[in-house]
């Protein structure tokens, strides 16, 4: 018999530190693949964020450098600079990309930086214990809106992949979701499109990944995955917001 | 044949016990076992290597990439 799917090499041989069911894992392994594919892996560096995916380092066996708080697109700025040949990605959380980090995410697109984020969005903070967080949907209890997300009390969800687009600066922005194996190949269909613009210098590569957090959702990951397909995309729209070169490639 | 027999092989030691793949699999082969990991969870299990049609959606639904999948390959005739 002959092997059709096994762990790709990129990614380390390691229990990851993720929670049960948790959607970080799909988005690392299918980063690892992608860069698998493309010979890359040796020509890379990762920007770790503050958050869950804060020791994404200790899984991908590429460089790495370790951000500050939402400072991921900054620092990765400052390494396509003195690198510029060499594939550049920040890997996000809602939090990290779209609170504390938003200026420097956006200035990323306003500034065209060659560079790509992917922001897993879970609509959660998952590491401190599931506080509300500008993604969090209409309605949905945390723990710091025990009574509901009220758009008159705590604003609107911050929809960052259609921000992202709007800027010129952007060659691709994109939300695609991991509930699915149609979901997962298209999401890996967006990373190697991404890449392969920022290897050709075309600008800032944005992707915005539909995730689940089972644990402070509470609900278990079957559940979870279910919600994230069912609730999550109504306020998250899946789809290519922005492309360049999408005549060319599709 | 070779020697690779099942066409789901599942790395007990990874699995985290989430069940996704359990759910994803669309002919219902795949359960949650009695056996326990060093880290107490019950790993999934492939309980009927017949009906496996080798898609794959269980390694590509895992999280912790525990799953290799394999395909019998057709004999031409």
């Amino acid at each position: 018999m002959k092997i059709v799917y096994e762990r790709p090499k990129t990614l380390e041989k390691v229990v990851n530190h993720y929670c049960p069911g948790c959607h970080h894992g799909i988005l690392h392994a299918l980063i690892a693949e992608v860069l698998d594919e493309m010979k890359l892996a040796d020509k890379t560096v990762g920007v770790a964020p503050v958050g869950c995916a804060v020791m994404a380092y200790n899984y991908l066996d590429i460089d790495w450098i370790e951000a500050p708080h939402g400072r991921a697109v900054a620092i990765a700025t400052g390494i396509k600079l003195a690198h510029p040949d060499v594939l550049v990605f920040t890997y996000q959380g809602d939090g990290d990309a779209a609170s504390i980090g938003l200026a420097e995410t956006l200035y990323g697109a306003i500034r065209g930086v060659n560079v790509t984020t992917f922001m897993y969005n879970n609509a959660i903070y998952g590491m401190t214990g599931g506080q509300m967080a500008p993604t969090t949907l209409l309605g949905m209890k945390t723990t710091t809106s025990p009574y509901g997300r009220d758009p008159k009390r705590e604003g609107y969800p911050v929809k960052m992949a259609e921000t992202i687009a709007l800027q010129d600066g952007t060659a691709f922005a994109a939300r695609s979701a991991l509930f699915n194996p149609r979901a997962i190949t298209e999401t890996k269909n967006h990373i190697k499109h991404a890449f392969e613009l920022q290897m050709k210098g075309e600008g800032f590569t944005f992707i915005e990944v539909v995730g689940t957090c089972p644990t402070n959702w509470g609900m278990t990951p079957v559940e979870a995955s279910e919600f994230a397909k069912n609730e999550m995309v109504k306020t998250y729209p899946l789809g290519i917001k922005k492309d360049v070169k999408g005549s060319e490639t599709r | 044949m070779s020697e690779q027999a099942l066409k789901v092989v599942i790395d007990e030691e990874l699995c985290k016990q989430c069940e996704l793949c359990v759910a994803i699999c669309p002919v219902h082969v795949l359960r949650i076992s009695s056996k326990i990991n060093s880290k107490g969870f019950h790993p999934a299990e492939l309980f009927d290597n017949e009906k496996c049609i080798s898609c794959g959606f269980c390694a590509m639904t895992c999280p912790e990439r525990a799953i290799a999948v394999y395909k019998p390959e057709v004999e031409k005739a």
